[in-house]
C-alpha cells in the first residue's frame, strides 16, 4: 500500500481509482443517504436515499474486490444503513423528523460516546502493554459511585472525579498485582473485578445512602461553553456546549495517539505487549511498565463511569449497576478500532450514535429502539469473525511474562 | 539472573518430570486444599467489610448466621418435611438454586476442559429461557409430557447454537470465544428485551403495558416433588441436574468425545498431531457447554423459579450464568466439585436476598451486595492459586530449610 505522500504525487485519475477513496467516498455516500431524507433536505421521496445508497453499497463492492475489504465493507454497510434509515424517515411524519434528528442529537451522540472514548483508551493501554482488562466494566461502575459520594461529600465536582479516578486506579492496581505478578489467568482476574465492583458500589450505596436515591444537589461536571459558537445556529446546538469531559475525551485520543506511537514511553509499553522477553532484554521493565499501564487503565475507565453519574444524564444520581454493559461496549469499540486510539475513536463515535439514536426512536416505537442497542455488539461480533478484515490483539495480549 | 527470594517461592514453575512440578500440578489441579482455602479466605475478607461498616465483629459473625440460616441449613437442626416450616422452605429454595448453579457451572466447566473459558453462560441461559417460555406458551394443545420435553429439549438446543456460534468462529477465523460469548451474552439481552418490551413479539397478551412475558401455560410445567400450596416448590429440575452432573462426568472421563475434548484442552497443537481434528472439537465443546445452560434456563422458566414469566424487567437481574463462573473455577471444573460449589453459591445467594429473615442484623439489601463480594473474591483468589497455595504453606516454609530451587524459569502457559 502506498503512503500518504506517494499517493499525493499520482495523477488525479490513479488516486481515483484507489481503493481507499472509492471506500471512503462510498460511506460518504451511504452517510448521505440517510441525510437525504433528514431535514434541512428532506427530499419526500425514497427513491433518491435509494439511488444514492445503492452507489454506496456498489463503491463498497468495488473496494472490497480491490482487497480493502474493511473499508469495502463499511461501505456496503454505510450504503445499506443510509437506504433503511432514509426509507424509515421517508414514511414518518415531518413532525417526528425534525424531533429525532436535530442538532442535539450530535451533541446526545458525543455525551454517549464520552464514557466509551475513557473506555476505549483505558483498554488501549491496558492491552498495548500486555495485559487484558475485561474488568473495565467494574472499574467503570466504581468510578460511577464513588465520583458522586466524592462530589456529595466534597461539595464539588473535582473531589468526585479525583476520588472516582483514584478508586478506579486502586481496583486495578490490586487487578494488576493478581494479573501480572501472581499470574492468574487475566479472563479470570477480570471478571472477579466485575464482580468485585458490583458488590463494593452496591453494598456502599446501600451502607451510605439507604438505598435511596443520593440527595439532589450533588455538584455536576460543568459544561464548557465555546464563546461565539453557542449562540450559532446548527452548530450551536451540536457542539457549542458540551461537557468538560467531552472536551476531555477529544484530547485523550490525541494524547493516546501521540504518548503510545510518538514517544519511548510508547514504544516501551507497545514492546511489552508485543514481546516482553525482547524488551526485558534491552532494559525495559516489563512489570513497571505493565503495572503502570493497567492503574492508567484504571483510572481513565474510572473517569468515564464518574462521566456516567456526574455527567448531564446521569444528574448526579446512582444507580445499581449502572455501566449496564457500557464497559463492555468500551471494550468492544477497541477491539473493532483495532487496539488504535484513531480506529477505537470512530468506533465509539459509532455506538454512542447508536446509542443516541436508540434513545430517539423510541419516537417511532420502542421495539425498534430496544433492538438497536444490540448494534455495537452485533458489529464487533462481525468485526471479530473477520468479515471485515482480521482485528489484530497484540501478540503477548494476555500473556504472563515472568521475569528471568 | 534469578533472585533467591523468589526462585523459593513455589509458584516458580519446576521441571517437568521433578518431583516438585508433580507436586505442584497435583496441588493445582486435584488439590481440595486450594478451593477451601480460598473459600475460607473470602468469607473471612467478606467478614471484614461487614464488620468494619457495622462497627462490630460480633455483627458480622451474627450476619453469617443469619445467612446460614436463611440458606435454610438449620434446618439439619430439627429435620422436616413441612415446606411451611421457614427452614424448610428456605432449604428447598437454595436446592432450587443449586439446580441451576450446577448446570452454569458446567457450561463453564465443559468448556475449560477444551481450554476454552465461556463467559457466555448468561446469554445462553437467556436463550434457554426465551425458548423455553415461547414453546411454553405457544403450543397450548399439546399433552403434557411431551410439551415439557419438547421445551426443555429446544431450550437446550437454544443454548447450544448460542453457544456454538462462538465456536464456531474460533475454529474458522480464530475470533477468540471470551470477545464473542460477552458479544452474545449483550445480544441475547438486548434480543430478550426487545422481545418481552413494550409491543415485543412474546410480550404479556392481555397486559400490554407490562414487559413481561404470558405465563407457560399449565401443562408445560415441570411436576413439583416437594411442594406446599401457594408456595414455590422443589420441581424435577434438580433431578435433571444431578443427572447432568452424571452425564458430564461421564461424557468427560468416559467417552472418546471427552477423551479429544480434554486432548485439545491440554494442548491443541499434540492433539492434532495424534489426530483429533481440533475445530471440531472447539465447536463441539462449546455446544455441549452452551447446552448446559440453555438447559438451565428452560428449568428455571418451566420449573417456575420465574413464576413462570420473564420480562425486561427480570432480565438484568440474574447472573446464575456469570456465577456459573465462580462455581466451575471452584470446582475445579470437575463434576463433583460443580455440586459443591453450585451449593455453596446457591446458598449464598438465597440465604443473602429472599430468604433472610426481615429482622436479620444486616438488611437484605446489603446482604445481597455480601454476595456479589464473597462472589469476586472467590474467583479473584481461585484465579490465584499461587497466592492461596504460598500463604498456605506460609507455616511449613518458616519451619523447614529451603526448597530445591526451582531451575526451569520459562514462560507459563496461557
Amino acid at each position: 500500500m502506498s503512503t500518504w505522500t506517494a499517493r499525493l504525487d499520482n495523477p488525479l485519475s490513479a488516486r481515483l481509482r484507489d481503493a481507499a477513496i472509492t471506500g471512503y467516498l462510498g460511506i460518504f455516500l451511504g452517510a448521505f443517504a440517510a441525510f437525504l431524507a433528514i431535514p434541512p433536505i428532506e427530499a419526500r421521496t425514497i427513491t433518491w436515499p435509494i439511488l444514492v445508497g445503492i452507489v454506496a453499497m456498489l463503491l463498497g463492492v468495488w473496494t472490497i474486490a480491490r482487497g480493502r475489504r474493511r473499508l469495502g465493507w463499511g461501505a456496503f454497510a454505510a450504503g445499506l444503513l443510509g437506504i433503511g434509515l432514509g426509507v424509515l424517515a421517508t414514511y414518518s411524519s415531518t413532525d417526528n423528523l425534525n424531533q429525532a434528528f436535530d442538532a442535539t442529537l450530535v451533541a446526545q451522540t458525543l455525551g454517549a460516546t464520552t464514557p466509551l472514548i475513557f473506555g476505549a483508551m483505558a483498554g488501549i493501554f491496558s492491552e498495548r502493554s500486555g495485559v487484558v482488562n475485561i474488568g473495565l466494566e467494574g472499574m467503570m461502575l466504581m468510578g460511577a459511585f464513588w465520583g458522586v459520594y466524592g462530589a456529595d461529600k466534597g461539595n464539588t465536582w473535582v473531589v468526585g472525579l479525583a476520588l472516582g479516578a483514584a478508586v478506579g486506579g486502586l481496583l486495578a492496581l490490586v487487578y494488576a498485582f493478581f494479573a501480572i505478578h501472581l499470574r492468574a489467568d487475566q479472563i479470570v482476574g477480570g471478571t472477579a473485578v466485575n464482580f468485585l465492583a458490583v458488590g463494593i458500589t452496591g453494598y456502599f450505596f446501600v451502607q451510605l445512602y439507604h438505598n435511596a436515591p443520593v440527595p439532589n444537589g450533588v455538584p455536576l461536571l460543568p459544561n464548557v461553553s465555546i464563546p461565539g459558537l453557542s449562540n450559532t445556529h446548527f452548530l450551536g446546538a451540536a457542539i457549542g456546549d458540551l461537557n468538560i469531559l467531552t472536551w476531555a475525551g477529544f484530547a485523550l485520543v490525541i494524547l493516546t495517539y501521540v504518548v503510545l506511537f510518538k514517544t519511548p514511553i510508547g514504544l516501551r509499553i507497545r514492546s511489552c505487549g508485543e514481546h516482553p522477553r525482547a524488551a526485558d532484554t534491552v532494559g525495559i521493565n516489563v512489570y513497571a511498565i505493565r503495572y503502570a499501564c493497567v492503574v492508567l487503565s484504571g483510572i481513565l475507565v474510572a473517569i468515564g463511569g464518574v462521566y456516567l453519574s456526574e455527567g448531564p444524564t446521569g444528574n448526579g444520581t446512582f444507580i445499581f449497576n449502572m455501566s449496564n454493559g457500557l464497559g463492555f461496549i468500551a471494550l468492544a469499540a477497541m477491539i473493532f478500532g483495532n487496539w488504535r486510539p484513531a480506529g477505537a475513536f470512530g468506533a465509539a463515535l459509532l455506538f454512542g450514535f447508536s446509542n443516541a439514536l436508540a434513545l430517539r426512536l423510541q419516537i417511532y416505537s420502542t421495539q425498534a429502539g430496544t433492538l438497536f442497542r444490540a448494534l455495537p455488539y452485533v458489529l464487533t461480533l462481525v468485526a471479530v469473525a473477520g468479515v471485515i478484515g482480521r482485528t489484530v490483539a497484540p501478540a503477548a495480549d494476555g500473556k504472563p511474562y515472568v521475569r528471568q | 539472573m534469578s533472585d533467591p527470594e523468589r526462585s523459593s517461592a513455589p509458584e516458580q514453575p519446576a521441571e517437568p518430570g521433578t518431583l516438585a512440578a508433580r507436586w505442584n500440578v497435583k496441588q493445582r489441579a486435584g488439590g481440595i486444599a486450594v478451593p477451601i482455602a480460598t473459600v475460607l479466605l473470602a468469607f473471612f475478607m467478606g467478614g471484614v467489610v461487614v464488620a468494619a461498616t457495622q462497627h462490630s465483629v460480633h455483627k458480622a459473625l451474627l450476619a453469617y448466621r443469619d445467612i446460614f440460616n436463611g440458606a435454610g441449613l438449620n434446618w439439619i437442626f430439627h429435620p422436616t418435611t413441612n415446606l411451611l416450616d421457614i427452614s424448610a422452605y428456605n432449604l428447598s429454595q437454595t436446592l432450587l438454586q443449586t439446580s441451576t448453579l450446577i448446570l452454569t457451572g458446567l457450561a463453564v466447566a465443559f468448556a475449560f476442559r477444551c481450554g476454552m473459558f465461556n463467559i457466555g453462560g448468561q446469554g445462553q441461559y437467556f436463550m434457554g429461557i426465551i425458548v423455553a417460555n415461547w414453546i411454553g406458551v405457544s403450543l397450548v394443545g399439546m399433552s403434557s409430557l411431551p410439551h415439557i420435553l419438547l421445551a426443555l429439549a429446544l431450550g437446550t438446543v437454544a443454548g447450544a447454537v448460542w453457544a456454538g456460534i462462538a465456536g464456531v468462529l474460533k475454529a474458522t477465523v480464530g475470533a477468540h470465544e471470551v470477545i464473542s460469548t460477552i458479544m452474545l451474552n449483550w445480544i441475547a439481552y438486548w434480543f430478550g428485551s426487545w422481545l418481552f418490551g413494550d409491543g415485543g413479539p412474546l410480550q404479556n397478551s392481555t397486559q400490554p403495558t407490562i414487559p413481561i412475558s404470558d405465563q407457560v401455560s399449565p401443562g408445560a410445567r415441570l411436576p413439583d416433588f416437594w411442594g406446599a400450596q401457594g408456595f414455590q416448590g422443589v420441581h424435577v429440575g434438580v433431578f435433571i441436574a444431578l443427572a447432568a452432573l452424571v452425564v458430564f462426568w461421564a461424557l468427560v472421563n468416559r467417552t472418546t468425545l471427552g477423551y479429544e475434548v480434554r486432548a485439545v484442552g491440554f494442548n491443541p497443537d499434540a492433539a492434532a498431531y495424534g489426530g483429533i481434528n481440533v475445530k471440531k472439537n472447539l465447536i463441539r465443546a462449546m455446544a455441549i457447554s452452551g447446552a448446559f445452560a440453555g438447559l438451565a434456563g428452560a428449568i428455571d422458566m418451566l420449573g417456575g423459579t420465574t413464576n413462570y414469566q420473564f420480562g425486561q424487567l427480570d432480565i438484568p437481574v440474574s447472573q446464575v450464568g456469570f456465577i456459573g463462573i465462580a462455581v466451575a473455577l471452584l470446582g475445579r471444573n470437575t463434576a463433583l466439585g460443580t455440586l459443591l460449589g453450585a451449593l455453596l453459591f446457591g446458598g449464598l445467594l438465597f440465604g443473602t436476598t429472599h430468604g433472610l429473615n426481615s429482622g436479620a442484623v444486616i438488611q437484605p439489601e446489603l446482604a445481597g451486595n455480601l454476595t456479589y463480594i464473597i462472589e469476586g473474591l472467590v474467583i479473584l483468589f481461585v484465579g490465584a492459586d499461587v497466592l492461596v497455595l504460598w500463604v498456605w504453606n506460609t507455616p511449613r516454609r518458616l519451619f523447614r530449610k529451603r526448597a530445591k530451587p526451582a531451575t526451569s524459569t520459562a514462560e507459563l502457559p496461557a
